[in-house]
């Protein structure tokens, strides 16, 4: 049958064909540059990685818990909560927190940008600002040492993620969460999470998952897009690929406590009616976001905000630039390439000092042709 | 919710080793992800030949990549005639090797040092060498910039020595000696046959000393160690060079073996055996060891020193814009509070 014809069309093909070399002649032809990818995994774990993450969300949406969750850290055991009086005159603040971790020798600096204040104040309008700034900060911060001479040790700051967590007790996207995505969504990239999420039932996330994805959609908020995967991957990789992406915003749980549950140590929440895990995938999403954030994706978190966000960012800085020059009638603009200047005193008096002798030029040339102008008429 | 009084894991502060009790974080997954990113994007890399005509120049090119890349073996209409300028050419072939692919460039340099008069014929290639980082500039100042730039920048210069047996002539020094400072320059002795074992070292010695006499930096350069690691490893390179190479594309049977080499009345060269050329260090240097590292070198130390001379040159710095009408002094830049003293050295 079918067995037979295989068979035969195998032997056709060895006769047809020129003789199959022998494996110890096919390692005559290998060159070496196979090793490459082994050269430059060589240099990266020299060099380590740095990762910058921002969590942003209202108090006691569980962020600080999270972080701690994601990356065994305890960066927040020294923290004070504040009170409400407190709070109401808190502004938005950013804190950095960085640590380094290790593992298998490969080093990670990891940045955790934290945004304390947001949206806990009774008028919350655009409470984002803060944000949004420090974002365009590293930008400008980046762009600067990018067109600087000495670009050695450049520091990389940029935000590569953007965490945000929306309540789980609503019913869906308030107009804060869609204000703040939208006023965020094309300077980092912004995953979407619902916090707490032992509150709810399995039906009551669906059903909050649809809504909020719909929303998504319909606000136009341009969330953070998983790369579609290789056509020449495996099953199982697409079918976790496409689960991933169907289980998006990520419901999720974090702890900083370790309980036992069905004979384990295991990171959970003690209730008198049952022990929550957070690394078991039927209780949250947790264990999908964190391979997403580091096992799978963080490169591509990375590739996007330096190739899509940043770049945006420059563009528009050098096109802003550009037209306000123009407009000021400096000078000519002679190439596309127009960094910022820096704003220092020196600078300053210096371009000052130009716009004096552009002013007295300009003068000279004005009165240059009043006298032709006058030469002309006598 | 409740606590009852359960311990609280805390992990060191400061540096955290992954092997926590409760599984680890997994952060080399992302050397995995780098990987698989490299791999789908390819590789380029662009390798310049130097060298009187008939020196093997196109035979070594494609030995080393086990290929016809060289632009002798690609053209169709090609006569071995000796040109009257130096004109570069390049030629361009992807190779592939269990899943890696590779775009190779091979820059051929036609006319190098086949005139009478060969004063200055390094000048087409020091200003094909500058006009790449020239391109590569151009498209990295532009505000729409592509994500991956197409790099045609030399990585290394391959400098063929003639196997005199004496010194370097004063036509190598001259060439070394310019395009020292603005590429990573390996040379080698070309058709080492002719040389025995002692007079190969003996010249080898001589070439070494040469070029520290001349103040020539040939790669690896000593000042672009990372480590100590590094160091070791690249001092032993630089105590053997320049390698003793013999190309060929012949295969002869050799104990039963099938072996590149060079057939004589008086024996057999085998290329790739250690005890009678140093084709094998070549290739272990070039391809399987320091690739990414010419490269690196090549995009982090030429280029940059490349770039700042441009950009002081026409003022387009940070703070050109404001100062574009004041011509720049020597040596101060009075941006981001460091001047490049150590990499802005007078080109050519």
């Amino acid at each position: 049958g079918m067995d037979a014809i295989m068979l035969q069309e195998k032997l056709v093909e060895r006769l047809l064909c020129p003789r199959v070399r022998t494996s110890r002649q096919k390692e005559k032809q290998y060159v070496g540059f196979a090793t490459l990818p082994n050269q430059v995994h060589r240099k990266s774990v020299k060099k380590g990685f740095d990762f910058t993450l921002m969590v942003a969300g209202e108090s006691g949406m569980g962020k600080s818990t999270l972080v701690n969750s994601l990356f065994l850290t305890d960066l927040y055991k020294d923290r004070k909560l504040l009170n409400a009086e407190e709070r109401i005159n808190q502004t938005v603040e950013i804190i950095k927190h960085t640590v380094d971790i290790e593992e298998k020798g490969v080093k990670l600096k990891l940045t955790i940008v934290d945004t304390p204040g947001f949206g806990d104040a009774v008028n919350n309008n655009e409470c984002w600002k803060p944000i949004t700034d420090y974002i365009d900060q590293q930008f400008e911060q980046y762009f600067r040492d990018e067109s600087g001479l000495n670009r050695k040790n450049i520091q990389d700051n940029r935000v590569h993620c953007c965490l945000y967590f929306i309540p789980p007790f609503g019913h869906g996207l308030r107009p804060v969460d869609v204000e703040f995505m939208k006023a965020l969504h094309e300077k980092v990239n912004v995953v979407p999470l619902i916090a707490k999420a032992d509150c709810l039932t399995p039906s009551e996330i669906k059903k909050l998952k649809d809504r909020v994805r719909d929303e998504i959609e319909r606000f136009g908020i341009k969330v953070y897009q998983f790369p579609e995967c290789d056509s020449d991957e495996d099953e199982e990789f697409k079918q976790l690929d496409k689960e991933l992406k169907e289980c998006c915003p990520f419901a999720v749980i974090g702890s900083n406590t370790v309980v036992e549950a069905r004979g384990q140590r295991v990171r959970g929440r003690l209730y008198p009616w049952g022990i929550v895990e957070v690394e078991n995938q039927s209780h949250c999403d947790f264990v999908k976001l964190r391979n997403i954030l580091i096992r799978s994706h963080m490169h591509d978190l990375k590739d996007v905000t330096c190739d899509m966000h940043y770049e945006n960012y420059r563009a528009q800085c050098i096109q802003d630039m550009t037209s306000k020059l123009t407009q000021d009638n400096r000078m000519e603009s002679p190439i596309p390439m127009l960094p910022l200047p820096t704003p220092d005193v020196e600078t300053d008096r210096l371009i000052k000092m130009k716009d004096e002798e552009l002013a007295r030029m300009q003068d000279m040339l004005n009165k240059m042709q009043q006298q032709i102008h006058d030469g002309k008429d006598q | 919710m409740e606590e009852r009084g359960m311990e609280e894991v805390k992990p060191l502060a400061g540096t955290i080793k992954g092997h926590d009790l409760f599984g680890y974080v997994g952060i080399e997954a992302v050397l995995d992800q780098m990987r698989r990113k490299t791999m789908k994007a390819g590789f380029e890399f662009n390798i310049m030949v130097v060298g009187q005509s008939g020196l093997g120049k196109s035979t070594l090119v494609n030995t080393l990549f086990k290929s016809k890349v060289s632009r002798k073996s690609c053209s169709p209409n090609y006569e071995e005639k000796i040109s009257k300028t130096v004109k570069l050419q390049s030629v361009s072939h992807v190779i592939e090797e269990k899943g890696v692919k590779m775009k190779l460039t091979v820059i051929d340099t036609p006319g190098f040092g086949d005139q009478i008069n060969n004063e200055n014929c390094w000048e087409p290639i020091v200003s094909y060498v500058n006009e790449q980082y020239e391109r590569y500039l151009k498209e990295e100042l532009y505000v729409n910039r592509k994500p991956r730039i197409p790099d045609t920048r030399v990585h290394c210069c391959v400098y063929f020595l003639p196997a005199t047996g004496h010194w370097l002539r004063p036509i190598d020094v001259e060439f070394m000696k310019r395009l020292g400072k603005i590429v990573s320059i390996v040379p080698i002795i070309a058709k080492a046959d002719t040389l025995t074992m002692e007079e190969r070292q003996e010249f080898k010695q001589r070439i070494r000393q040469d070029l520290k006499a001349n103040g020539i930096r040939v790669y690896p350069q000593t000042e672009y160690d990372e480590d100590p690691e590094d160091r070791i490893l690249n001092d032993k390179i630089r105590e053997n060079i320049p390698f003793a190479v013999v190309g060929t594309d012949k295969e002869h049977q050799v104990n039963g073996n099938k072996v590149l080499g060079r057939k004589t009345k008086w024996g057999i060269i085998e290329v790739e055996n250690v005890a009678h050329c140093e084709f094998t260090n070549l290739r272990d240097l070039l391809i399987r060891s320091h690739l990414q590292d010419l490269k690196d070198v090549t995009h982090n130390i030429h280029y940059e020193t490349f770039r700042v001379r441009r950009l002081n040159e026409s003022n387009l710095t940070v703070h050109g814009l404001a100062l574009s009408c004041f011509p720049m002094e020597n040596g101060t830049h009075g941006t981001n509070g460091t001047s490049d003293r150590s990499e802005s050295e007078s080109h050519l």
